[in-house]
């Protein structure tokens, strides 16, 4: 097991991650920037490091500053949260290369599925579920005029290299596509540095659908059922649910037994997530693989008991799944989360600020991740996620429930908030009866503006 | 000739300028782009008018309610 963990990264999933090395008695290390200097989840650790300036590259994205920090405190171990260098793979290598275990899958896993076309590939090869979709699209517009018609129209045109949705594009039609593929690389070539873009099919009002897995470093994989978040704005996930509401549980519960058999094929050593849509006519496809703890990982722990965070960090040790997991794994009641995000809930524009108030519900029932605490700036510099609310209960309805109540009495004031908004889905028919689709929260603030 | 001033409904960074002294705009187009928590957000005019002056530079913070052009229409 590890002696000591370094947290390269902030705000709510530093907390979390440095509570469970606290659990396990693993000694701690965090890193703040300027801008989360004196952060309450600092006084976890049992050292922290300061490590430059606000702006995410010149702190929590900077490797080399990063790696000094590993050097300097002696760490054996690196968990590097979600997002900032989470899936990157040079930086990976760069924490196995100085001696020191990353604790994620291998960095060649990284790799793989940080490539979205290579990804498709070697998931296609083995079996898995696949929408139709193009290579890399070359630079002659006949070409791509005929890669959209083998997909048949509407397509989706993707940044190969990307993620969380920038860039990501749709065109009707052959009208306009030549055109659309222009703006998606050049989108691509500023937020990826990598221009190239891929068609896939495009579905109309699907779901997302998700599957956990983890994966030991000998050769063992399994799944931990799947989570529904469908509920999203702009391409980011706003409610997410386990189980997923309204599904065939023979179906789903196939494509999770051959998501774990294709992972467990591929030698795949650690948390995963392979999130796949779900069309209307109910056939589910392969759209990634983020190969790292999720922001949503936690109504997985609640449904099944395990803790995830845990597991990971127990993995990457090097012990057997058979050690580190209960036989059998089961799904027990409902849970819900809602990402708390400071922003306006009509526009969705980010509402930086300081918490004035930050009153979280005080209720054991009810589960709060946060990096923040009353008095604490909320900076433009990261992510507008300020908390996750999570409930668990017997059924659907009472964790509804219990996640409306929860939200009422969250009080925040200072940054706006997107509870008004989660709170309309909560209360909306279509959410209630579980038909779900990543275009709700769009329609249904529009249905609560009309009335 | 009256003075316009377009301000910036967000706090964040100057990401992008989008226009500059002298350019025609009309309402709807956009002067800046502001980065904050990991978003782009345009600074757009509601009226038309030409670009007397940009406030701003790329890379300075800008507070919500902020002046960062000035328009003559």
């Amino acid at each position: 097991m590890f002696n000591k963990v370094v947290v390269a990264n902030r705000g709510a999933v530093a907390a979390r991650v440095l509570r469970a090395l606290n659990a396990m008695g693993i000694k701690s290390v965090a890193v703040y920037s300027e801008a989360d200097y004196g952060a309450p989840y600092l006084e976890m650790a049992s050292e922290a490091y300061a490590i430059g300036a606000a702006p995410a590259r010149d702190s929590y994205l900077n490797q080399d500053v990063l790696l000094d920090v590993i050097k300097r405190s002696g760490v054996d171990g690196v968990h590097p949260g979600y997002g900032f260098l989470s899936e990157n793979s040079g930086f990976a290598q760069r924490v196995e290369d100085a001696g020191v275990r990353f604790i994620g899958p291998s960095p060649q896993w990284i790799d793989a599925m940080g490539h979205k076309t290579r990804a498709r590939e070697l998931a296609a090869q083995h079996g898995m579920p696949m929408s139709k979709g193009s290579d890399v699209l070359p630079a002659e517009p006949a070409a791509i005029l005929a890669a959209a018609r083998a997909i048949g129209y509407p397509v989706l045109v993707k940044p190969a290299g990307g993620g969380g949705g920038i860039g990501m594009l749709p065109a009707k039609d052959e009208s306009e596509l030549l055109a659309v593929v222009e703006r998606s690389r050049s989108m691509a070539s500023r937020g990826f540095s990598n221009a190239e873009v891929y068609l896939e099919r495009l579905f109309e009002r699907p779901r997302h659908v998700e599957f956990q897995v983890l994966g030991d470093r000998h050769g063992a994989a399994v799944h931990l059922f799947e989570r529904d978040c469908s509920v999203q704005r702009r391409n980011q996930k706003v409610i997410e649910e386990a189980p997923g509401p309204a599904l065939e549980r023979s179906q789903v519960d196939a494509v999770a037994d051959r998501i774990a058999a294709i992972v467990r094929e591929i030698g795949y050593d650690n948390i995963g997530t392979v999130e796949m849509l779900m069309g209307a006519d109910g056939e589910f496809s392969f759209l990634e693989m983020n190969t790292r703890l999720q922001v949503e990982h936690g109504v997985t722990e609640e449904v099944t008991g395990v803790d995830l965070v845990v597991a990971q960090i127990r993995s990457a040790a090097g012990e057997k799944l058979g050690a580190i997991l209960p036989q059998k794994i089961a799904v027990t009641g409902h849970a819900i989360q809602a990402r708390v995000y400071a922003e306006d809930p009509k526009n969705f524009f980010p509402s930086p600020g300081k918490l004035t108030v930050f009153r979280p519900p005080q209720d054991k029932s009810i589960r709060i991740e946060t990096g923040y605490a009353e008095g604490r700036d909320v900076t433009p510099y990261y992510d507008p996620m300020i908390a996750k609310v999570i409930v668990h209960a017997a059924s659907r309805e009472a964790a509804i429930e219990r996640l409306d109540r929860a939200l009422v009495a969250f009080d925040i004031k200072g940054p706006k908030t997107n509870i008004p908004a989660v709170l309309a889905i909560l209360r909306s028919e279509q959410f209630r009866s579980g038909q779900v689709h990543t275009g709700l929260l769009p329609e249904v603030l529009a249905q609560a503006k009309k009335t | 000739m009256a003075r316009i001033e377009v301000k910036s409904e967000i706090t964040g960074t100057v990401w992008k300028l989008k226009a500059g002294p002298g350019d025609k705009l009309e309402s709807g187009d956009t002067l800046v782009l502001i980065e904050s928590m990991k978003m782009e957000i345009p600074v757009i005019t509601e009226d038309g008018g030409t670009v007397r002056e940009i406030l701003v530079r790329e890379n300075d913070p800008v507070a919500e309610g902020q002046i960062v052009a000035v328009l003559d229409d």
